[in-house]
């Protein structure tokens, strides 16, 4: 045999390629995790009432999502198939613990608002889903920016619904940091002044309560899906 | 329908017509009829429809049906200001009929222009946005509306909820005809859950805030309050104490809120819930016709007087110990029987269905406003949850219907 034997390298693909790019770009609209798969419903429901908690969660939840991530898909060869929730289960509870703690270290206050919902984010459908989904079957670059987007499209769409929440239910805006800016004036609001009630506005105490939450989110899917026809369901 | 449609036609459209004593206003007749009536000059051959009666004549038909509550509703906005403010003989009730319609129409008139003005905009709004034709869905929403709010809730609130309430309740699942919840109940229940203040407490009456604000007294023994209101307070109290005693005794025959004040409406509230006589009028006219079903109302009332019944079986506090027909006189109970509950949109649909819709709302509404003192008036809540259930009831209710057609088939061919 004389013809040379040419090895085929497999072309290199960059991180940041095309079908890379897609994947940071696609969870913030089209696949969004919230508004499109309906995932994270719960925490997007619970911790919206202000700016301030939406923020320290979806760092959090970004935070666990790629730690959780690129672990995963570096261990995908050795994990066994049988017990892979398990070693994910693990693996983001590890995660979670640690963020957990740095919150009651580092901000107190807005850990006590977030209570139970930062423990929570071991349940939380969209880690375990982009792990079951992506890191279990693809290397550590690309799913290192699969849980950016993601991470990104549930931030995004917390502090849409938060920012909407806080403004008019609370007439306030905060960030950690700021802590919370009330800046409605008080003689807008209705009290029994000395010659009777003045003030003509009050804060709506329904957008307070989780349900308002839901309906928010579904302004916000209603807007999407009429803007991006291909997300519309056949019948 | 038809005994109305030949009452006009033999007794007062001669009136109009040519030579008649009022033929001067025959376009006025004519417009008013056609608002209830097909025009008579359409077919001239071969008739296919005899009565159809379509959503425009409906829908008139109840907004003349709720024409009572809403005159009983404006004259007791001034009626009840008049005795807040210790006006020499303003408790008669024949006294100053006119000043007290006017101060009622002064609140009632912008509550309805509001209602109607944000209501009908986004109608109009999503006609044009889906380029259909537009609906008269909300003309009788758009009376509801004003109907059961307090006098002095601010007209912002209302014009938010209603757009609420047409966009989220109505709109995103399709429009007129597509909504799970009747409308107008749920413009009450934003107001009630996003302003409780604006909701809840001393605002029955017209600037009795204002007035007790500003330092001036209410007349002798006259709170303000609903009865409803009164009654929850007794709720966790034993029977016996001097608080409970003197709130019930305002119940008895010669107070307050005895069975006939409550049944003519004279007591506060809501513009136009007080009344269960106008209300029952209403219900005549509705039932009459043909618009409102029969069942529903006629179980609403039997859930209510059953359960409230059953309370004075058990009469652990006051409140149970209250008459069945006194509970059912009360609040809006009357009114969201006959114009929230049948609500053709959001009742069951089947005739069984209907039974068990309307029997559970009543049922519910009394229990609602006796057990939770923080829901004082329970009827809101009690017909937005069976609408959500009514789907469910006539699932079933085929479902059963369809079985007992199987099994009579089988047996038939066995026994063939």
């Amino acid at each position: 045999m004389s013809t040379e034997v040419q090895e085929i390298a497999p072309k290199k693909e960059g991180l940041f390629s095309k079908k890379n790019r897609k994947l940071l770009s696609d969870p913030l609209n089209d696949s969004n995790p919230i508004t499109v798969q309906v995932l994270g419903i719960c925490s997007a429901l619970a911790i919206t009432v202000q700016v301030q908690q939406a923020v320290i969660m979806s760092l959090s939840v970004v935070f666990v999502m790629i730690g959780g991530n690129v672990i995963i898909s570096l261990m995908r060869n050795i994990i066994p198939d049988r017990i892979r929730i398990i070693v994910q289960l693990v693996v983001v509870a590890a995660l979670v613990i640690i963020v957990n703690e740095v919150l009651k270290a580092y901000l107190p206050d807005i850990s006590e608002k977030l209570s139970v919902f930062v423990g929570l984010i071991i349940t939380n459908c969209i880690i375990m889903g982009r792990l079951e989904a992506f890191a279990l079957a693809n290397k550590p670059g690309p799913s290192f920016l699969d849980a950016i987007g993601n991470g990104i499209g549930y931030a995004w769409i917390l502090l849409a619904v938060a920012f909407v929440r806080e403004i008019f239910g609370s007439g306030a805006f905060s960030f950690p940091g700021l802590g919370q800016v009330k800046f409605l004036p008080s003689s807008w609001f209705i009290k029994a002044g000395d010659a009777g009630m003045v003030g003509f506005y009050e804060n709506n105490n329904l957008m307070i309560l989780p349900p308002m939450a839901l309906v928010v989110v579904g302004v916000i899917i209603w807007i999407q899906r009429s803007k991006n026809r291909a997300l519309i369901e056949e019948n | 329908m038809k005994a109305l449609h030949d009452f006009l036609e033999k007794k007062v459209k001669p009136n109009f017509v040519e030579g008649g004593k009022l033929s001067k206003l025959w376009v006025v007749y004519d417009s008013l009829e056609t608002f209830a009536f097909t025009p008579g000059h359409t077919t001239s051959k071969g008739t296919h429809i005899k009565d159809g009666i379509d959503l425009k004549r409906t829908m008139f038909l109840v907004i003349l049906a709720m024409i009572p509550c809403l005159l009983f509703g404006t004259w007791n906005i001034g009626h009840h200001y008049f005795i807040s403010i210790n006006a020499p003989g303003a408790t008669e009730l024949g006294s100053m009929f006119w000043e007290k319609l006017g101060i009622g129409a002064v609140k009632v008139l912008p509550l309805i222009a509001v209602s109607y003005g944000v209501g009908l905009g986004i109608e109009f709004l999503f006609a044009g946005l889906r380029k259909h034709s537009i609906n008269e869905g909300f003309l009788v929403s758009g009376m509801l509306i004003p109907l059961i709010m307090p006098v002095d809730v601010p007209l912002w609130m209302v014009a938010v909820a209603t757009a609420f309430a047409v966009i989220i309740g109505k709109e995103v699942f399709g429009g007129t005809g597509m909504n799970i919840l009747n409308i107008a109940l749920t413009t009450r229940a934003f107001l009630f859950f996003a302003y409780p203040k604006q909701m809840s407490g001393e605002i029955w009456i017209h600037e009795a805030l204002q007035n007790k604000a500003a330092g001036l007294a209410m007349a002798d023994g006259y709170t303000g309050a609903t009865a409803l209101g009164e009654l929850a307070t007794t709720v966790g109290r034993d029977k016996g104490t001097s608080e409970v005693v003197s709130t019930m005794g305002q119940f008895a025959e010669s107070g307050m809120y005895s069975i006939q004040n409550c049944f003519l409406g004279v007591i506060p509230g809501c513009v136009g819930e007080t009344s269960a006589l106008a209300c029952l009028i209403g219900a005549a006219i509705l039932i009459f016709t043909g618009i409102a079903s029969w069942r529903i109302i006629v179980s609403f009332l039997a859930g209510g007087l059953a359960m409230g019944a059953l309370f004075n079986v058990f009469g652990a506090n006051a409140f149970m110990d209250v008459s069945p027909v006194h509970q059912v006189v009360m609040g809006g109970f009357m009114f969201g029987m006959v114009f929230m509950a049948t609500d053709p949109v959001t009742a069951a649909q089947t005739a069984a269905g209907k039974w068990i819709y309307g029997f559970l709302a009543g049922f519910l509404s009394i229990m609602i406003r006796v057990f939770n003192p923080a829901y004082p008036e329970g009827v809101m809540m009690a017909i937005l949850f069976m609408n959500v259930m009514a789907p469910t009831i006539d699932h079933y209710v085929i479902q059963s219907n369809v079985k007992r057609r199987m099994k009579r088939m089988t047996l038939q061919t066995a026994n063939a």
